[in-house]
């Protein structure tokens, strides 16, 4: 059973925002994975996105692609992840955890496969890039009954009567993609996300995440002000680009909890 | 349903096509979609479309009876469709001039298009030359190296090259980047997809604007012979120049359909670009077709002489072909294709590119197995001019 909407439920009676970090599983190797992800929980995570590596990641911007790339250099493959998943659980049992990635992996490893390696693993959500709903009702079906919530994107081109056709398929929560363009883009458009999310809420009757382009910790204050939580890939895959092998847990954890103190300030 | 009357509504041959790309890009393509069916029923657009294939491209392009060749190959007769003959040198430009004439239609300044070999590309840089639009093209950092020529034309054309460092630095990276660009200026950009294949509506529009090549080929071959081919041949790399050429002839009984794959340096080598001779079905560039991939679903590098047949996926239409047996899909290795080359340049005094070469070698095959009464139809898809450095580089000799 997923864990996300009763994080949401706690997070909106306590009145805080969801902040959901994303790292690329395997980047910069495999070893490094889960105990960057409890670093991203020490330092105030509340869901965490794990980047699936795919060798043509369409949708996202030079960094996220390089950090697919070093994943991809050691063999990280789908079933690694689950495998990384199920290693966090050891010690994590309450904290939701997504795969974000492509539909390929998916598709090579099986609908039914997949579901139940996912579900078995402690995954909660999946969000894949390029399953629209259209061509993912079946695929969501599989994720229902296997406990998995379907996460699906809006974005700023999304016509209105289309967010009600996503919101009936969508499950756990709603991505806003803050701007046209890929992960880790210029910054974004505050006021037309804030124009944009109370309807999305509205039709979708989920919560709604924001992401691509948020930078830092003011901008993630602000998006805060609006969102139900804040998505940070890029920036946060930036820092474990940047930091030795020594420092790489400790500047994540802190970058992470500086903003989470701009997030509850 | 009839096979011919496919795709369906939301762009799916049987299990293949559809629409796989993120949500930013559903609204674009919905746009296009609405804007191609508005256009291929509007009398002004198709009339235009055929005013400029006529006295901008050249066509109709001939059919030409390979005598000499045929009669070396000592049995089925060998005829060529001559798409090397078109305004820059092949099939390409029938695509990118009604892509073009759509971006215009739907007020878009800017163009922008994915090249392997530079091809199409070249065919992109022309359109908006002639049509006064701003145009982008992307190419792999290696196919950049290795094309410098096609580079040269684009920029003499006035397009902007984007040299592009990630993944391979060929063809599926530059599709990738496209993309990203796409995504990031969707309102003021029209993207001119190269080949029968991307997420729906441009396997179905791409397939339509190259079915000419078809659609000339039944008139022709009625004039010439008073009947239709035994068989048709093209190469199939993403697909257009063999689906424009078969599409016309799915309903037509007793005509094999034969689309030639780059065996590279032998389908067992693993070295290959062959997707349906040898891969397994996946999703990748917004469709779901035959796919070079591993066992977790990792699209593999790919390998072919060729460069236009340097892709490790495969349009739609050709998996649903394939499947239900309306097409069959075979393997040319890179030295059964170059003696293709070679031959022709020999005995016809025709120098065909490396991709259609691929289709020559695999008629040079059939025809001795066949008597002298069959005809074979060939897509003579490109001029090989472009390659005339690398023939030379296998060869050993510096140009």
């Amino acid at each position: 059973m997923s864990r996300i909407p009763a994080t949401f439920a706690a997070l909106q009676a306590a009145g805080r925002k969801a902040l959901i970090p994303f790292i690329t599983a395997g980047d910069p190797d495999p070893a490094a994975t889960v105990p960057l992800m409890h670093a991203l929980v020490a330092g105030g995570a509340d869901i965490l996105e794990l980047g699936v590596p795919f060798s043509d990641p369409m949708a996202d911007g030079p960094t996220i692609q390089k950090s697919s790339e070093r994943a991809l250099k050691h063999g990280t493959g789908l079933r690694d992840v689950l495998a990384m998943v199920a290693e966090f659980r050891t010690s994590n049992s309450q904290t939701p955890v997504v795969l974000m990635g492509y539909a390929n992996p998916i598709e090579a490893m099986g609908w039914d496969g997949f579901c139940a390696a996912a579900a078995g693993a402690g995954v909660d959500g999946v969000l894949t890039v390029d399953y629209p709903p259209e061509e993912s009702a079946e695929f969501a079906a599989k994720c229902a009954a296997a406990g998995l919530d379907n996460i699906y994107l809006l974005a700023p081109t999304t016509p209105a009567a289309r967010v009600e056709a996503v919101g009936r398929q969508a499950r756990g929560f709603i991505y806003y993609v803050s701007l046209k363009g890929v992960t880790g883009a210029a910054t974004l458009d505050l006021g037309e996300v804030a124009a944009r999310l109370p309807a999305i809420r509205a039709a979708t009757g989920l919560p709604v995440g924001v992401g691509f382009g948020i930078r830092d910790a003011e901008t993630a204050r602000q998006v805060g002000q609006v969102a139900d939580a804040v998505v940070i890939g890029s920036r946060i895959v930036q820092e474990i680009e940047s930091a030795t092998p020594a420092e790489r847990v400790e500047r994540v954890r802190n970058f992470v909890a500086g903003v989470r103190a701009a997030l509850d300030r | 349903m009839q096979m011919h009357d496919l795709p369906d509504a939301r762009g799916h041959f049987g299990p293949y096509g559809g629409v796989f790309v993120a949500e930013t890009l559903m609204a674009a393509l919905d746009e296009l979609r609405r804007e191609y069916e508005a256009a291929r029923q509007d009398p002004d657009f198709l009339a235009e479309f055929r005013h400029e294939l006529r006295h901008y491209v050249g066509r109709p392009s001939p059919i030409y009876h390979a005598r000499r060749w045929s009669e070396k190959l000592g049995g089925a007769q060998i005829y060529l469709k001559r798409e090397d003959l078109n305004h820059t040198g092949a099939h390409k430009i029938n695509n990118t001039i009604g892509q073009a004439l759509l971006a215009r239609r739907m007020g878009k300044k800017r163009v922008i298009a994915e090249t392997g070999a530079g091809q199409h590309g070249v065919a992109s840089a022309t359109v908006a030359a002639r049509y006064g639009m701003e145009c982008v093209v992307y190419m792999g950092a290696e196919d950049v190296q290795r094309q410098s020529p096609n580079v040269f034309r684009m920029k003499l054309l006035g397009a902007t090259v984007v040299a592009v460092e990630s993944g391979s630095k060929t063809l599926k990276d530059a599709l990738n980047e496209a993309m990203r660009d796409w995504v990031t200026n969707v309102e003021s950009t029209f993207y001119i997809l190269g080949t029968a294949a991307g997420p729906h509506p441009y396997p179905m529009l791409v397939r339509d604007f190259q079915c000419v090549i078809g659609d000339e080929c039944k008139v022709q071959m009625n004039e010439m012979l008073g009947r239709q081919p035994d068989a048709v041949i093209a190469c199939v790399g993403g697909g257009s120049n063999a689906i424009g050429i078969f599409h016309p002839y799915i309903p037509v009984e007793g005509v094999r359909l034969i689309g030639v794959e780059a065996g590279g340096d032998g389908i067992a080598s693993g070295r290959h670009a062959a997707p349906l001779s040898a891969g397994t079905p996946g999703v990748l560039h917004g469709f779901r077709s035959y796919l070079m991939q591993d066992a977790n679903g990792q699209v593999i590098e790919t390998h072919s002489v060729s460069a236009g047949l340097d892709y490790p996926g495969v349009g739609p239409e050709h998996s649903w072909l394939k499947d239900n047996g309306r097409a069959e899909y075979v393997a040319i290795n890179d030295d059964e294709a170059l003696a293709a080359f070679h031959d022709l340049c020999r005995y016809e005094g025709i120098i065909p590119a490396l991709e259609s070469s691929h289709a020559l070698a695999h008629a040079a095959k059939l025809a001795p197995t066949l008597d002298k009464d069959k005809v074979l139809l060939v897509n003579l898809s490109g001029r090989g001019d472009k390659d005339i450095n690398t023939v030379a580089r296998l060869a050993g000799i510096q140009l």
